[in-house]
């Protein structure tokens, strides 16, 4: 189905999350995934709004791929990050305040994100709009499903909670159990423990399934 | 025959290539062995459940072990003693008090276990490839995750079968929080004080208490040379010149007076020996060089030190020991002996 010569859509979508997956793959942009990802909704929310960053510099890059000089490339993509993280920092301030006082810091620093520079600078400012948002998309949601899972883990584990956002701004909360649970794993000390963990459960899950691929060859 | 049949078996390892009895397992045994003597000791002073938490952690240890190797497929190797030693020395790193059922802690210690064998030792490797104190970082963990259950320290009780206890201060902590004025307040004298601290009649964890026991346990790793003297005696002596300068106060102001403070009460109280002794020696996280090893235990000795005295923690052996591990390789570079021949001409005159 794809036209020759390019990699269809669908896998450029799918590069972003499996194969080279920001977090478990990459090892990129780590410092948000273990500040904020010890409250589910706190997770999910900051991987929307890298979601959103990454989809719109993707596109804007690619729209105006063929105006921007390549000796003032970097200065030109860091004016576009940096304007669509202002613009995400004001919504978030306007529709979710209250994750936005928890996580609001590391919303501005999405502008020094690794990842997003990278796909603009490697794929974005090289293709043409379809293949860029599918690629910031895919990008986007390998790091919001990352986050989520951190989150998702860390919370069970260290609080014993989950916080489930049901709309903007109401959230309901699971409380599974009344005893201690494990404190260290909502510090930021089990913040590296959870990505440790995860990291090597998913590449452990890569390694046996390209394992399963050969064989089946 | 055995010995004939192992002579003309191919051996494969790495160097150095030095012939000995001497083997993984039966340095780990030794060890665990060594370590009697400290275990009966906390066993005689805290009484059934201070065994029954030892127990814990050694059966903890070494089922994680057995299944996580089963379950990849690879060498069982629990007859080592390594996972016994890990849970051994878990156990002896916590209070008596966890055996309790209202409020219900009996996972604290079965978590910690996993944690220090699976995570800290399997998930790098097994054993010989951690970077980091498999017992010590199960104990951080807890202390970490349950800083309330981990500090409840009960008093010595006298019989041995009950499972009543009267909470109390460790002596470190009475330093801490009131100063060595209240510490020899509670002791009586000093004579008393430092007699007490020997026999292992204090507060504290369950393998710590007695020093005499640890001392003896040590001698016997020193006499058979599984451990040598420079990591234990560096630590040692750094934390006691750096009580005896920084540890003094002035009762009534509680200025610091230098060279004032008591060495003997910081050596013997908390897990120092314990420690010295039997941690920060672990093979497979310190430094291999001699030299190297002196720096380790310096660092050790002050990082205790600068936490006992200036840090939120009464005790800080396990964290200086831990925070040294991550600088055992470095320091082990730094140290690396030059190669034969390699030297420039301008470097070998010197």
């Amino acid at each position: 189905m794809s036209s020759p010569g390019t990699i269809s859509l669908k896998d450029q979508f799918l590069n972003g999350i499996i194969k080279e997956n920001t977090i478990f793959k990459l090892a990129l942009s780590l410092c948000p995934s273990i500040a904020v990802t010890n409250n589910l909704k706190n997770g999910i929310f900051m991987g929307a709004a890298v979601l959103f960053v990454q989809v719109m510099v993707n596109s804007t890059i690619s729209i105006i791929r063929k105006v921007i000089h390549p000796k003032v490339r970097l200065p030109i993509f860091m004016l576009v990050i940096s304007g669509w993280v202002t613009v995400t920092q004001f919504m978030m301030a306007a529709y979710v305040p209250d994750v936005y006082s928890k996580v609001g810091l590391y919303i501005a620093l999405i502008v020094a994100f690794a990842s997003i520079l990278a796909r603009a600078e490697m794929f974005a400012s090289k293709n043409t709009l379809l293949p860029s948002m599918a690629d910031g998309l895919g990008m986007g949601i390998g790091f919001m499903f990352a986050l989520t899972v951190i989150s998702f883990f860390r919370e069970l584990v260290g609080k014993a909670t989950l916080t489930i956002p049901t709309g903007l701004a109401t959230s309901y909360v699971v409380t599974l159990m009344d005893t201690k649970p494990l404190l260290i794993m909502i510090l930021p000390a089990g913040g590296f423990l959870a990505v440790g963990i995860l990291m090597a459960f998913f590449n452990w899950i890569d390694l046996r399934y390209k394992k399963g691929g050969h064989a089946s060859h | 025959m055995e010995a004939i049949k192992k002579e003309h078996e191919l051996i494969v390892a790495v160097s150095p290539h030095v012939k000995s009895e001497e083997t993984v397992s039966r340095i780990m045994w030794s060890v665990n062995l060594s370590l009697l003597p400290a275990v009966v000791m906390g066993a005689y002073f805290f009484g059934i459940k201070a065994v029954l938490v030892v127990s814990l952690c050694i059966v903890t240890a070494v089922l994680s072990e057995y299944i996580f190797e089963r379950a990849l497929k690879r060498t069982v190797t629990i007859n080592d003693g390594s996972a016994f030693l890990t849970g051994l020395l878990l156990g002896m790193n916590l209070p008596a008090s966890l055996w309790s059922f209202s409020p219900f802690t009996i996972h604290v210690p079965i978590i910690g276990s996993f944690v220090a064998v699976i995570i800290t030792k399997q998930l790098f490797g097994g054993l010989g490839y951690n970077v980091f104190n498999p017992a010590l970082i199960g104990r951080a963990f807890l202390l970490i995750s349950f800083p309330r259950l981990m500090t409840i320290w009960t008093e010595p009780s006298a019989a041995f079968l009950s499972f009543d206890a009267k909470t109390t201060a460790t002596p470190l902590g009475i330093m801490k929080e009131e100063g060595v004025g209240k510490l020899m307040e509670v002791f009586g004298d000093k004579m008393n004080l430092y007699t007490q601290l020997l026999v292992g009649h204090r507060a504290g964890s369950i393998g710590e208490v007695s020093a005499l026991a640890l001392l003896i346990g040590a001698s016997f790793l020193l006499f058979r040379r599984y451990i040598t003297w420079h990591i234990p005696f560096s630590f040692l002596g750094t934390a006691a010149l750096l009580a005896w300068i920084f540890g003094g106060k002035d009762p009534a102001t509680g200025k610091l007076i230098l060279f004032s403070g008591d060495p003997v009460v910081h050596l013997l109280s908390g897990g120092l020996l314990l420690g010295a002794f039997f941690m920060a020696t672990d093979y497979v996280t310190c430094p291999t060089l001699k030299k190297g090893q002196i720096i380790f235990g310096i660092g050790c000795g002050t990082l205790t030190m600068l936490i006992r005295l200036a840090g939120g923690y009464p005790e800080g052996v396990m964290f200086a020991i831990l925070i040294m591990n991550c600088f055992a390789p470095i320091i082990d570079r730094g140290f690396r002996t030059k190669v034969f021949g390699a030297v420039k001409a301008k470097e070998s005159k010197k």
